[in-house]
């Protein structure tokens, strides 16, 4: 199993951790991640927010490199993934869009490659029954509120990676590595982080409304797949128990640092040692403490 | 409720720009407001969705560009999720934005077109983000400086941000693409 891997910006920043963790997954599991030479930002919501070409032009920049290689693209960061998925779609419905890009990027490009989430390649190519054979550790019923928000599911249509209301993927995986995925209603709400750094107060609202609301469904920890969510909820969560009056200490990690301690890594190569908030309910739970 | 527009003439109208360059057809909304509902800042907002689709069917002018949605817009795009319709919601405010731009007239609290250019000219330089960078300038540019500075130290000491900017990019490729671009877009230079 072979793909062209997309890291994205933040695997080198606020998501270090995202990064550290789905390639010792990965090599674990026997999956090849071939890092893209030469890969460029993706363009984010600063791109899309600006010119809708320039934003198409700069995902798909990456993609022509990964059509070359011949492979799927495998992308962790959901904010990426989504924007790589989006500017497929539309260089593929629209040739007016096609030409536009063609002409920004100086290269032709018809949206045929195929863009994956890591977890999507875990699930569907990799398989459930193989995971649960290969883990070496459970989560012994660890509570877990998976959370989504908004760049793996919307728009469905563009990112077909599960049902856009009550997705199951991330529950799954937790399930199939002997923790308990909790019910609870926050699970595709949006956590602000686009205005992480801009409008603050709002992201301070939309987490801790997230945040109180994981917390409530009695969880021990929310497991995310999005950078941008991951930093709103873990990185924000001191101004959030300002903001509430509340105190909640409640770890946020990726479910590919859940993944890799099941798969006997350490919780230092996974990154644990960056999280804001100290997992300690989780290295207690798998007996690492 | 009141709705109070400015109309324009038929032929410049705003409505037909946006659809335009949104690829989206407005004739279909049918006000089932959906979209508001769904909206995580429609409270906190002067217009939710399905009112700036109503003030865009009726003919407003450029009055729309400065209403807060555009700037305070999450992009979570659960309106468009939702839509019965189909309508790309998502799209309609991304053309807003980008015409507000162009026009010069987005001036929004926390001044996110800032935050955008700063982080666009990161990519032109380093050809990837470079968070230090755009946070250091954003700050200073926007006067507030005080506002999580005390949580640098433990983010860069847990390798939460990068001090070196990024190395690897295919930096000529992404250059050339801003090159291309017509002035007034990207990142304004």
């Amino acid at each position: 199993m072979k793909y062209a891997y997309f890291p994205g910006c933040s695997a080198h920043s606020t998501a270090r951790d995202m990064h550290e963790s789905s390639l010792g997954v990965a090599q674990a599991l026997g999956i090849e991640l071939a890092e893209i030479k030469g890969w460029t930002c993706c363009g984010a919501s600063a791109a899309h927010q600006t010119d809708r070409a320039l934003a198409a032009s700069l995902a798909a920049a990456n993609l022509v490199l990964a059509k070359d290689m011949g492979l799927d693209m495998v992308v962790n960061c959901a904010a990426c993934y989504n924007r790589s998925k989006t500017a497929n779609y539309e260089v593929a419905h629209s040739p007016a869009m096609r030409e536009s890009v063609a002409h920004l990027l100086g290269q032709s490009y018809d949206g045929s490659v195929a863009v994956r989430h890591f977890v999507e390649v875990l699930l569907k190519d990799f398989g459930v029954a193989k995971l649960r054979k290969s883990f070496k550790q459970s989560l012994n019923g660890l509570k877990v509120a998976c959370y989504y928000g908004c760049y793996l599911l919307r728009p469905p249509e563009v990112t077909q990676f599960d049902d856009p209301e009550n997705p199951t993927i991330l529950e799954s995986l937790v399930e199939a590595m002997g923790g308990e995925s909790l019910d609870w209603p926050g699970k595709v709400d949006c956590c602000g982080g686009g205005l992480n750094l801009t409008r603050t107060d709002i992201t301070v609202q939309h987490s801790g409304a997230i945040i109180d609301m994981a917390k409530s469904a009695g969880t021990d920890c929310i497991a995310v797949a999005c950078p941008m969510c991951q930093t709103s909820l873990d990185l924000r969560q001191k101004d959030i128990e300002k903001a509430n009056g509340k105190r909640y200490h409640l770890p946020v990690v990726y479910i590919t640092q859940l993944l890799g301690l099941c798969l006997g890594i350490s919780p230092k190569e996974l990154g644990f040692d960056r999280l804001m908030v100290t997992p300690t309910a989780i290295t207690r739970a798998i007996g690492r403490l | 409720m009141t709705i109070r527009i400015k109309q324009q003439s038929a032929s410049d109208s705003l409505l037909r720009i946006v659809e335009n360059k949104a690829d989206v057809s407005l004739n279909k909304c049918y006000q089932c407001k959906k979209c508001s509902v769904g909206c995580p800042v429609a409270d906190q907002t002067e217009s939710p969705p399905s009112e700036i689709i109503r003030r865009l069917q009726l003919g407003a002018g450029d009055e729309l560009l400065k209403t807060d949605l555009i700037w305070t817009c999450l992009s979570c795009e659960t309106c468009y999720a939702r839509c019965p319709n189909e309508i790309n919601f998502a799209a309609i405010i991304d053309a807003l934005r980008s015409i507000a731009l162009e026009k010069g007239v987005a001036r929004p609290k926390g001044n996110p077109p800032l935050f955008n250019r700063l982080f666009l000219n990161t990519v032109k330089t380093f050809g990837r983000a470079y968070d230090l960078q755009m946070i250091a300038l954003y700050k200073l540019r926007t006067g507030n400086i005080r506002q999580d500075t005390g949580r640098f130290p433990a983010m860069i000491k847990k390798g939460k941000m990068a001090l070196l900017p990024p190395s690897g990019a295919d930096k000529g490729k992404v250059r050339r693409i801003f090159s291309r671009l017509p002035k007034n877009k990207g990142t304004g230079k």
